[in-house]
């Protein structure tokens, strides 16, 4: 894998996409079928289904991802969601009053605008009469805001949905201690003067410790990047195979932005600061730097640094899905049909961040086909260890035998075909909101280099799951 | 290389071995040596060189005599090697480390010249380590216990994994002993000298995270899930390569042996540097022990001893003072009965009536009382599905909320979190009806103890429940031939007698009549066992083996209180003789009524042999509300929240009015506290003679888990071996004379007191 990977950097500055496909060594039986048209070798031409409707994406935006704390840090995250959709409503013209639903991902949640979408919708302007409602699912909160989407339509319910989705992590609720809130809610009950002294009188020092919110399993009380640590140990994944990754990942982000290719982020004009056009947590480094950094978990020995994992991130993501019927009548050429999706679940505890591993087989089985019809992999990149550790449970027999119930092993993506313009790692994660960035990568990398069937993939705390393929829209 | 390998495949065919790939295995110049070499294998790794301990046909290591000297011939090549520089300590097996030494080896010492030479040759071996010019590391993964604690901390370093199999400690002391291979030196170094004392006097078990706040592990490492190789098999491997690291950083000098300390720790030892503090300190501990131990254990107060010359005197008189101490203790007559009831409670925690058949899974319990709640509390907790059915909504309130609180009182003291012990209690069914005994695979019944009502639900189980399903009855007197007598299949009917609290009490008697089958007792001990408890299995008979020796004894209890002794008196005569709670604290915590109702039925069933007190005591008790703890008056006055207890003074008209003279020649405190331990043992063996029981052993573990009998005596059993049959035979001939029939002993202790090569254990 090391070697795999170094290669890769040293192909980076050359600027022919054909020369890096072929610089990697092939990892993958795939590597025999490049050389020809893929979509001509597909498993299956399209995966339309009879007596359901075609769902198609008619475009997708997103703010720039930044770290928490800079730009948006003095917003609410329905002010970043309402940039979104602003940004969605500019790019695709769509008329408001068409839009049946909204639907918005989120994790953790402003408790003044527990219905995210609602505000935001409301604030973008969009019809008060267009229902909307928030979901969450961790890190997959966006996904599953697109695939009740694909629900509501596929079922006939709705033609027109918004899904999206939005996460600030500048500003996170802090509370109170529960002893505290305890005698604040009771002082409010109090009637008299003498019953308010006596709760005041058992007030005590430690009542004004406050609850901070942790990235930590509840089940477990093991942060996101404790874990991550562990799983990589348990597959033997180095410091520096992490590193080169990370690498990777921040050195082709940079490439993707600098070449354009990131047409999905719109500029936010953030109030009383300048517009903000471009993400700003890709910073290519070099593994002598990153090597230097002391761990972040699981210290002084653990694997998992600052550097070779997803930064906190401000963002929002938004996406016009329609059913294909109605696009076309309304003129629109859409990017990419939403296909066949999965949702996995596994212990949260020893296998928190495997979710892709377990959800790719069971999407293309689903969808009838197989690695090598895929053209453009996105995987989110939670930590580089992460993203390692399924890779080497996918590339294992033992793994898939004795924890998946399967014959042989998944097989390995091909790392051409993977997270090419950047990922979490670089791009940042926006918890809420990822999903869309994955789902319209893939969509756009299909129309810029070719290809019919994209994989989106992607894990999530309480140990679940998703995998989604996205289907290129004939031009 | 090949033949190393092809050696280490042949000794050990079972264990797949750790090695990876890449490992630059020594060449020995005496490769005969190394065939010989069972216990411990070792390979290279750079500069590091990884010492492997993995006893063959065994689950755990244990430091023996074999062990030691292929110990300390690998120590030595690496000590004489040029191309090492540091080493790591690790054991192949999973969950345990080093267990502990190996107590046979003390076992066939005679003298305690011989035991000394032991502890000294341990010493020897743990200062050479100590001093080790190129650093160790023990890497922990499992139990750590006793000398294998003392080995890892004479290592420079310490590594253990964060897992709930990994705990340390110095249980010695359990078995009348001291940790005898620098121990007692080392360990108030390493963690001060309150925290040592804490370890070496209680024997508790130290989980790895407590450890390292302790200071007495240096790095913790996580246990890891499933990745390319089992868990487990990663895990230690992950250990491995963790404890390399380190060991080469202590070699380059990159890492420090010493751990920086906290402000406590720092505190403490500044306290500690000022003798009047150490003073203080010693006297304090030596009085806890005292109050504690009445002065039966010699074990712990040799500890702080030996702790004492070792602070006091330096660590010559200490070392000496340890091996020397050691020696001493091993010959007593206390840490020979400790050792003893070790032994018995290996046995009692096997299976020997092999696999049931079809494994319990769902487990339904009648009655949400005290006892069904705690049975149910320890099912749940093991991952059994568990129905708990009351006939009110009140009491399975009660019961269900008692298992929450047990869950809940360990969440508190941090051996739970919140989401473990929720998803353990929706391991529990609370019920009012039937629904799901269809799938029982066995039926505990803790309803009230009234034969008719116990015929009453075993009839309306059996017309619910499938063919398999086990019938149990948590009876404590009853016999279970009585209950099976309506079953429609007695061979599934079998008593499972818990004591009460079931949470904390150790021992389970499973009651077995001449119609259970061995699938069903293979059944009721398999559950047993998954609850966590040690087990006898005894034949069915009034009282069993347990009631029925403890109701002679009660009998004498309410003579001695009729002849004018002061519970208070009686009760500090009881726990001074070794017992943990005072006679007449016994009979309130065990209930006055079911003490009479026990009475009662054994009375009638064995005649004058249980008689001596008048039962009038405990049927006036009963009448007029004195039902001991749960009514909050019995022989004292119970108050939530007050600690100590006060005499219930309402008691004294009943005593007055049932007074009988006592005996002056057999009145003496000490003739009190032997007539009530002869009449117990004279009974526990009688039981062994009547085929009752099985094994002495059974009979000890019974006696000392179930009804606390004095642990430095051994059990009854082990009692007679080491008092000597002859003198209890002679106790009781004192007593008969006084008192006739309920003293005579029973044939097979005459026979002993008539032989004395008989013994109850060879």
């Amino acid at each position: 894998m090391t070697s795999i990977l170094t290669y890769t950097f040293k192909n980076l500055p050359s600027t022919s996409k054909w020369a890096l496909r072929f610089s990697v060594r092939p990892l993958s039986c795939s590597s025999q079928l490049r050389a020809t048209p893929a979509a001509q070798t597909k498993s299956k031409k399209t995966l339309a289904k009879p007596n359901i409707r075609n769902v198609v994406v008619v475009d997708g935006v997103r703010t720039p991802f930044l770290l928490s704390g800079t730009s948006y840090k003095d917003l609410m995250p329905h002010d970043v969601a309402r940039a979104a959709l602003l940004g969605l409503l500019h790019r695709t013209s769509v008329p408001k009053e068409v839009v049946d639903y909204i639907i918005f991902g989120t994790v953790i949640q402003e408790v003044k605008t527990s219905n995210v979408a609602r505000e935001a919708a409301l604030g973008a302007g969009f019809s008060d009469k267009t229902p909307a409602h928030t979901v969450t699912m961790a890190c997959i909160s966006a996904n599953q805001a697109m695939t009740t989407g694909v629900g509501l339509i596929a079922s006939g319910q709705c033609d027109v949905v918004v899904a999206g989705g939005v996460e600030l992590m500048s500003d996170v609720p802090i509370r109170h201690s529960r002893k505290m809130r305890k005698m604040l809610l009771d002082l409010n009950k109090a009637k008299t003067l003498g019953q308010r002294l006596s709760l005041l009188s058992k007030f005590r020092l430690n009542f004004l410790s406050p609850e901070l919110p942790a990235v930590a399993e509840f089940s477990t009380s093991e942060t996101m990047g404790h874990s991550a640590d562990r799983l990589a140990a348990a597959f033997a994944v180095s410091r520096t195979e992490q590193d080169e990754y990370a690498l990777r990942s921040h050195s082709l982000a940079k490439k993707a932005q600098d070449e354009g290719l990131l047409s999905d982020v719109v500029p936010f004009k953030v109030p009383g600061k300048d517009t903000v056009t471009k993400d700003n947590g890709i910073r290519p480094s070099s593994l002598e730097q990153m090597a230097k950094l002391k761990p972040a978990f699981i210290k002084p020995y653990g694997t998992v640094t600052a550097a070779n994992s997803s930064f906190l991130t401000d963002g929002a993501s938004a996406m016009l899905i329609m059913a294909e019927e109605k696009a076309l009548a309304m003129g629109y050429k859409p990017k990419a049909y939403l296909r066949d999706f999965v949702y996995v679940s596994q212990d949260p505890k020893d296998q928190l961040l495997l979710g892709p591993t377990y959800a790719t087989p069971k999407v293309l089985e689903k969808a009838g086909l197989t690695l090598n019809d895929v053209d453009a992999f996105e995987f989110h990149e939670a930590f580089s260890g992460q993203i390692l550790a399924n890779f080497k449970a996918m590339d294992s027999d033992w793994f898939a035998q004795n924890y998946m119930g399967r014959k042989t092993k998944v097989g390995l993506p091909p790392l051409e075909k993977f997270n090419t313009w950047g990922g979490s790692l670089s791009l940042g994660h926006p918890f809420g909101a990822t999903g869309c960035r994955l789902v319209m990568a893939a969509a756009n990398r299909l129309r810029k280099e070719g290809g019919q069937y994209g994989l989106v993939a992607a894990c999530a705390a309480g140990g679940q799951g998703h995998a989604m393929i996205v289907e290129a829209y004939p031009k | 290389m090949a033949s190393r390998a092809i050696g280490s495949f042949r000794r050990f065919p079972a264990s797949k071995t750790l090695r990876c790939p890449g490992y630059i295995c020594r060449n020995f110049a005496g490769s005969s040596a190394l065939l010989t070499r069972t216990h411990i294998n070792y390979g290279v790794k750079g500069d590091v060189a990884v010492v492997r301990i993995n006893s063959p046909n065994s689950k755990v290591n244990t430091l023996n005599k074999e062990l030691q000297s292929e110990f300390v011939e690998v120590m030595n090549e690496i000590w004489a090697s040029d191309q090492i520089r540091s080493a790591v300590l690790i054991s192949s097996k999973p969950g345990c480390f080093i267990a502990g030494a190996d107590i046979n080896m003390l076992a066939a010492c005679k003298t305690n010249q011989e035991v000394t030479q032991i502890s000294q040759e341990g010493q020897r071996i743990f200062e050479k380590l100590e001093k080790s010019p190129k650093p160790i590391v023990a890497a922990i993964s499992g139990s750590c216990l006793g000398g294998g604690l003392e080995l890892a901390i004479s290592c420079q370093y310490r590594i253990a994994t964060k897992d709930k199999k990994t705990v340390l400690g110095s249980p010695e002391v359990l078995l009348g002993i001291l940790p005898g291979a620098g121990g007692t030196q080392r360990l108030p170094k390493m963690v001060g000298v309150p925290a040592a004392f804490d370890m070496m006097l209680t024997g508790r078990n130290i989980h790895a995270d407590r450890a390292k706040k302790m200071g007495l592990v240096d790095q913790l490492v996580e246990p890891l899930g499933p990745g390319l190789k089992p868990p487990e098999e990663r895990t230690i491997e992950y250990l491995e390569e963790v404890a390399v690291t380190f060991a080469k950083g202590l070699a380059d000098k990159k890492i420090s042996p010493k751990r920086d300390k906290g402000l406590v720790d720092k505190l403490t030892s500044v306290a500690m540097g000022i003798p009047f503090v150490r003073q203080q300190i010693y006297k304090k501990v030596e009085e806890k022990v005292r109050k504690q131990t009445k002065g039966l254990y010699p074990a712990p107060l040799k500890i702080i001893d030996v702790v004492k010359t070792g602070i006091e005197q330096g660590s010559d008189a200490g070392y000496l003072s340890e091996s020397q101490k050691f020696g001493e203790l091993a010959m007593t007559k206390e840490s020979k009965a400790l050792i003893g009831l070790y032994h018995g409670q290996v046995l009692c925690k096997k299976n020997k009536f092999g696999a049931p058949q079809k494994e319990v899974k769902h487990l339904a319990i009648l009655g949400a009382g005290l006892m069904g709640a705690g049975i149910a509390q320890v099912s749940v907790d093991k991952g059994l599905k568990t129905i708990l059915k009351d006939a009110t909504l009140a009491g399975l309130g009660r019961g269900q909320q008692q298992v929450f609180k047990g869950l809940n009182d360990k969440v508190k003291k941090k051996a739970l979190t919140s989401f473990e012990r929720d998803s353990i209690f929706s391991n529990l069914t609370g019920q009012l009806d039937y629904q799901g005994f269809e799938k029982a695979d066995m039926v505990i019944e803790a309803v009230f103890e009234d034969l008719s009502l116990k015929h009453r639900v075993l009839k309306e189980v059996e017309a619910v429940i499938p063919d398999h399903c086990v019938f149990a009855s948590n009876t404590s007197a009853l016999p279970i031939n009585e209950i099976s007598a309506v079953s429609k299949r007695p061979e599934k009917v079998i008593g499972m007698h818990y004591f009460s609290p079931v949470d904390k009490m150790q021992l389970l008697e499973i009651i077995t009549t001449e119609k259970t089958s061995k699938d069903t007792t293979a059944s009721a001990v398999a559950v047993g066992l998954k609850q966590g408890k040690v087990i006898i299995v005894v034949k069915d008979g009034p009282g069993f083996y347990t009631t029925r020796c403890l109701a002679p004894m009660m009998s004498e209890v309410i003579r001695i209180l009729q002849e004018g002794v002061d519970p208070k008196k009686l009760d500090s005569l009881t726990t001074s003789f070794g017992f943990p709670v005072g006679a007449a604290t016994l009979v309130d915590e065990v209930g006055v009524d079911v003490a009479r109702h026990v009475a009662e039925d054994l009375g009638k069933a064995f005649g004058e042999r249980f008689g001596g007190g008048s039962l009038d005591l405990l049927k006036q008790m009963v009448s007029k509300g004195f039902l001991g703890r749960k009514s909050g008056k019995g022989f004292y006055i119970y108050q939530e929240g007050v600690k100590s207890k006060n005499l219930n003074s309402d008691m004294d008209s009943i005593l007055a009015s049932l007074k009988i003279p006592p005996k002056s020649e057999v009145s003496s405190d000490e003739d009190i506290q032997y007539r009530l331990v002869t009449r117990f043992v004279n009974e526990a063996v009688m039981c062994l003679q009547e085929g009752i029981l099985a094994t002495p052993a059974e009979g000890d573990i019974g006696a000392v888990f179930g009804l606390g009998f004095p642990p430095c005596l051994g059990g009854p059993f082990r009692f007679v071996d080491l008092y000597g049959a002859q003198k209890i035979v002679d106790r009781l001939r004192k007593y008969e004379a006084a008192y006739g029939k309920q003293f005579t002993p029973c044939q097979l202790l005459v026979d002993h007191a008539n032989s004395p090569n008989k013994k109850f254990y060879q």
